[in-house]
């Protein structure tokens, strides 16, 4: 293992050991926050209870269906904008400066429009997500050398074999960030609308124990998504360093 | 018609622009009509409108709110990002154990640990000022780490046969040669900071730009709910557009 690696094992633990030791010692005080240790039982006991289940379920449906449109809206745009260069030249400023603009302003909107349910914050998820996807499809396919099109053309290769074989590997790392992004603003745009005004869903359940006063059941519940989001980035990252592999680029 | 209007004009992309203004402004009309009042109010309603809430006298308060949060988070999450970053720069191996960790924290959804932040600092200017810098700070770090990474030894080495001083080769080596990179995270940082701000406003807040938003939902007042939409998105779109010029700048005079 490298030294790196090590001393970055040393650090995170450390870090919880830190929080851990000025709970216990009452310096950060319980009704701010309680022990890691103490946030961990409480979310084994909250799923074994199946207390929190509908919840994660709404939740993270509403994450998968605008993380998936994201991803397909986002690639097929992409791909449409990379083939019509005036277009590409009118968006790319707007593009890059989409996430100036705080997407969840538009979210009260969109309340109005769809009706407080599941999808005003799907449509969240989505708008915050696809623009990722977007930017780097472009990029991908920017990288895509004019000599392998022109030696797909030699081979005769037809559009679908030419995209599958050539174009999709030649761009799959850039693809791959705009995933990882799509995952991380996916999350952010759900459980974000679900704060701010819901009927449901972890980012309600964790406002609700905010209020309550109730301190395990919210913590526990941000310990669940943060840990969802830092296994899904990092199963992603192992992933791509397979496919980077097979390639001989690692 | 072809005299005055030469083909050439016809393939700018001021006229490439003008026609995708033209379509936004379509379809948002269209929607409008399909939607009715309720959903959405039409252009150029929202425009009257607007111009009429920057004229009320209740909108400059919150407006200051929101600014004096901003700016404050802004302020903080630059000094310490740059100051960070150039620091995991310099200093290779905290930099390369950080890294990981920092993209990490960068791509949790930062709204879930808003209850944290409320627990810590209560309801008030500290809470959003905290959440605001807590969203800028990541990427300023990221950017200018790797800045001071990139400068190119050769530079140094320079400097050192030169015999500059620390503050000489600061102010001629170090800024010159890290400036756009680390004004790119700034940008960023910019972006970031104000939707942190505006998030922790429309969670739990007494004031601000995003608490007369969800105010305004509770009322079901489509006009108000436009109309400031429409000043975040200009402010934020002009905001950024002007630092985007000036990063290009920076970026081609290396």
């Amino acid at each position: 293992m490298k030294l790196a690696t090590k001393l970055r094992i040393v650090v995170l633990v450390a870090a919880v050991a830190a929080v851990e030791l000025l709970c216990r010692a009452g310096i950060i005080k319980a009704f701010t926050m309680i022990p890691p240790s103490e946030m961990a039982l409480s979310l084994w006991r909250l799923v074994a209870a199946g207390k929190a289940h509908n919840d994660m379920l709404r939740t993270l449906s509403a994450v998968g269906v605008a993380l998936f449109a994201s991803i397909v809206a986002g690639a097929a745009a992409g791909t449409a904008i990379h083939s019509l260069p005036r277009v590409r030249r009118t968006l790319d400023p707007l593009l890059a400066a989409y996430y100036s603009v705080p997407v969840f302003v538009f979210y009260p909107m969109f309340i109005v429009i769809f009706g407080l349910n599941d999808r005003p914050k799907i449509v969240i998820g989505f708008l915050y997500a696809v623009a990722a996807m977007i930017i780097n499809t472009l990029n991908g396919l920017d990288r895509v050398a004019p000599v392998l099109r022109k030696t797909a053309r030699v081979f005769r290769m037809g559009p679908a074999a030419t995209t599958f074989k050539v174009v999709l590997p030649c761009a799959a790392p850039y693809l791959f960030t705009g995933v990882k992004l799509a995952v991380a603003y996916s999350f952010i745009g759900v459980v974000g609308s679900e704060f701010i005004l819901s009927t449901g869903g972890l980012g309600y359940q964790i406002g609700f124990a905010y209020h309550d006063f109730n301190n395990r059941t919210m913590y526990a519940l941000i310990l669940f998504i943060l840990a969802v989001t830092l296994i899904a980035n990092m199963s992603l990252h192992a992933w791509e360093k397979v496919l980077l592999a097979r390639r001989g680029l690692l | 018609m072809s005299a005055r209007f030469p083909a050439a004009f016809f393939r700018s992309r001021a006229f490439d622009f003008a026609v995708f203004a033209a379509l936004f402004l379509a379809l948002w009309q269209v929607a409008h009509e399909w939607g009715g009042e309720v959903a959405m109010t039409a252009p150029l309603d929202t425009l009257v409108f607007s111009a009429k809430t920057l004229a009320s006298a209740e909108f400059w308060p919150h407006a200051y709110a929101t600014l004096r949060a901003f700016l404050i988070a802004l302020v903080l999450a630059s000094t310490a990002g740059v100051l960070a970053g150039a620091a995991l720069g310099f200093h290779r191996l905290s930099g390369e154990v950080s890294e990981p960790i920092l993209v990490g924290v960068y791509s949790i959804p930062k709204v879930t640990l808003y209850p944290i932040i409320l627990l810590f600092f209560g309801i008030g200017i500290e809470a959003k000022v905290a959440f605001g810098a807590l969203h800028g700070v990541i990427p300023i770090i990221l950017f200018t780490m790797n800045a001071v990474r990139n400068i190119k030894p050769v530079y140094i080495k320079t400097a050192r046969v030169m015999r500059l001083g620390p503050w000489p080769l600061f102010r001629h080596v170090l800024l010159p040669a890290t400036l756009p990179e680390v004004f790119t995270g700034l940008r960023v940082g910019f972006a970031l900071t104000l939707i942190g701000t505006l998030l922790s406003e429309m969670f739990g807040s007494r004031s601000g730009i995003g608490f007369q938003l969800m105010n305004a939902i509770g009322l079901h007042n489509m006009d108000i709910i436009m109309s400031l939409t429409f000043l975040l998105v200009a402010f934020a779109g002009t905001a950024n557009a002007a630092m985007l010029a000036l990063d290009h700048r920076l970026h081609r005079r290396v």
